[in-house]
């Protein structure tokens, strides 16, 4: 029992951090129809900056803002200066664009950094309270619910209560009257792929401690983790996001601990492929009339 | 978004309809056949090597164009079915000692796990089916963990081959085994697609509606297609098993499956001769980034370099000219 209630909660921090992913996956999908198969590798290089940074001035910190912000930049130069020019007749064309970003950014940062892991220290200690002899939750834990929360929060106000949010909507709902209206629809474009990429940053400041360490493929599993957290939750919804973020966290939780680390991703696969055939849509689709 | 630039709709795929006059694909095979025997007998041992593991990828591009290029599906699940090509090739090998028996398995398996692939495959579109082979393709490493008393974990197994027949140095022998592998596939596609299965996958790739009202049983022919696929890389896998003696599932990472996805796309999607074509960068290209590592003395370099080559290659191929590198020659002339 109290194996199960510790893993519950480690469960429920990692899904925090595959949620805030595949946040990262459904804002793309939604403002271009691309699944941005390159966020990961995109994520690592932000991880990467991080480290030189926290290296160079020894606080987390800094290198913490710098991960964000160069996710916000490279989100903003992907997209204008590839993504944009992508030919849209065939959906694999964006899929297949994306790969190519995958290898240039796994190989700049092999001849940057080279091809060993790296230990990344984490802000604040990760060996659990306990409450009545039960180990809950670390204070990277609470850190990682604190910062997801956060993100999900500012998504959220930011889509529903600002101007800047209706546009972005709008553009990615309706293209041509958006511009008819003068809403900047490539401009929105440039900012959902920033948005998104700084939140990919986040969920890789995230999640590489509690990884093998930093390495130019460490996020490759946690991608397609990510991946299918979107698709259990449709891609088309940032709440599905974020529910198919936890059941994935779980998921691999209860089966690391019981059945061994090694079977995760296998449990990973099979849970996509029976979400995939039994509701393609995910479990909170409900856009019948956006589909292309 | 897609409607800033209304491009004229071009199909991917440049294809030649109609009279341009070509060669027959029995007698490709045989020209292709000799000037290996040729090559073999005047190339020193590495550059026999090299060409084998040309050969090898060939067999598994072949397969990938016809799918991808042809029928529109897009797996990165190919560098995972490699491996179980392989890794069956290596315990039956291990096992009785014969390699027709071994290569067999490996295909008949491999079009087995194919056929559950392609299942899914075939209810699935575009990001979702890539997503999900991507899946497969990160799976494996994972497998041969768990199940670590057949598959030995990431030291992999190594193969115990016949010697080959008389005095034919191994590497020459390598070199005859992956081709006849690699010409026989792409003999059997090229016949394969020109027919009634051809015309199939294509109708299905431009138009699934339309296919099924014309009496295409569109399940049908998708699975079909990646089982076709499957199989030749399942004898990919067994050819990279006869090349390394050994397999391991670093040999099979997600870059592999990334990098046939570059070679096919590279040569023009759907052409065999592009899938010849980038079967032969995906080994003269790595080989060039490593002279040029050496040469710069920086140990980082050697592997990563033809990992971003690759990649700009994908973006640019992608960006400027999605029918290939084929397709830049064929606007040329039409104007």
């Amino acid at each position: 029992m109290d194996r199960f209630v510790y893993l519950t909660f480690d469960g429920l921090s990692r899904g925090a951090v595959y949620a805030a992913f595949a946040l990262a996956l459904v804002l793309i999908w939604r403002a271009a129809r691309i699944v941005n198969f390159a966020q990961g590798a995109m994520a690592v290089a932000a991880v990467y900056v991080a480290y030189s940074v926290t290296d160079a001035t020894g606080s987390y910190w800094l290198g913490f803002v710098a991960a964000i912000v160069f996710g916000l930049l490279l989100g903003v130069a992907v997209e204008k200066t590839v993504m944009r020019f992508v030919d849209h007749s065939s959906p694999l064309n964006g899929v297949v664009v994306a790969l190519g970003l995958v290898l240039i950014v796994q190989g700049v940062l092999g001849i940057l950094f080279g091809n060993e892991y790296r230990p990344i220290e984490t802000p604040f200690r990760r060996d659990a309270f306990e409450v009545g002899g039960i180990a809950l939750l670390s204070r990277y834990d609470v850190f990682v619910f604190a910062a997801v929360g956060a993100v999900v929060v500012a998504l959220t106000l930011l889509f529903t209560r600002t101007a800047v949010g209706l546009r972005m909507r709008a553009a990615a709902f309706a293209p041509d009257v958006s511009r008819l209206l003068g809403v900047p629809v490539g401009g929105m474009l440039t900012l959902g792929w920033a948005l998104a990429a700084a939140v990919g940053s986040l969920a890789g400041m995230l999640v590489v401690p509690t990884e093998l360490g930093l390495h130019p493929t460490a996020m490759d599993v946690v991608f397609v983790s990510a991946f299918t957290a979107a698709v259990v939750g449709g891609l088309d919804s940032p709440i599905g996001a974020v529910t198919g973020g936890l059941v994935v966290g779980l998921l691999l939780s209860y089966v690391s601990g019981y059945l061994g680390a090694t079977v995760a991703p296998m449990a990973v696969l099979f849970l996509l492929v029976a979400v995939l055939l039994g509701r393609p849509g995910g479990l909170f689709s409900h856009s019948k009339a956006r589909l292309a | 978004m897609t409607d800033l630039r209304e491009k004229s709709v071009a199909p991917v795929v440049p294809e030649k309809v109609g009279r341009k006059r070509r060669i027959p694909p029995a007698v490709a095979i045989l020209l292709g056949a000799a000037l290996i025997l040729i090559l073999t007998y005047t190339l020193p041992p590495f550059r026999n090597y090299q060409l084998a593991t040309v050969g090898a990828y060939f067999t598994v591009t072949a397969g990938l164009t016809v799918l991808t290029g042809l029928n529109g599906q897009l797996s990165l699940g190919h560098g995972a079915l490699m491996a179980t090509g392989a890794y069956t090739f290596a315990l039956t090998q291990n096992r009785w000692l014969s390699m027709p028996l071994s290569v067999l398995a490996a295909i008949v398996v491999t079009t087995l796990a194919g056929v559950v692939i392609g299942l899914a495959a075939a209810r699935l579109r575009g990001p979702y089916l890539a997503g999900l082979t991507l899946a497969v393709a990160v799976v494996v490493p994972s497998v041969t963990s768990t199940f670590d008393t057949t598959f030995n974990s990431d030291m992999g197994l190594s193969i115990a081959l016949d010697p080959p027949p008389g005095t034919i140095p191994m590497e020459r022998w390598q070199a005859w085994l992956c081709w006849a592998g690699a010409l026989v596939t792409a003999f059997l596609l090229a016949t394969l697609t020109r027919g009634r299965f051809g015309r199939d996958i294509r109708a299905v790739r431009d138009d699934e509606t339309a296919a099924r009202l014309a009496g295409v049983h569109v399940a049908r022919t998708q699975v079909l297609a990646f089982v076709v696929s499957a199989a030749c890389a399942g004898l990919a896998g067994a050819l990279f098993a006869v090349l390394a003696q050994s397999v391991s599932p670093g040999a099979f990472p997600l870059t592999l499956s990334l990098f046939l996805v570059m070679a096919i796309v590279i040569g023009g999607l759907g052409r065999l001769v592009g899938a010849l074509l980038g079967a032969l960068l995906l080994v003269l290209l790595p080989a060039l980034a490593q002279t040029a590592g050496e040469r710069s003395g920086s140990q980082h370099l050697e592997g990563n370099l033809a990992l971003v080559i690759f990649g700009v290659v994908l973006v640019v191929v992608m960006l400027a000219a999605p029918g290939g590198l084929a397709s830049i020659r064929f606007t040329l002339r039409r104007k």
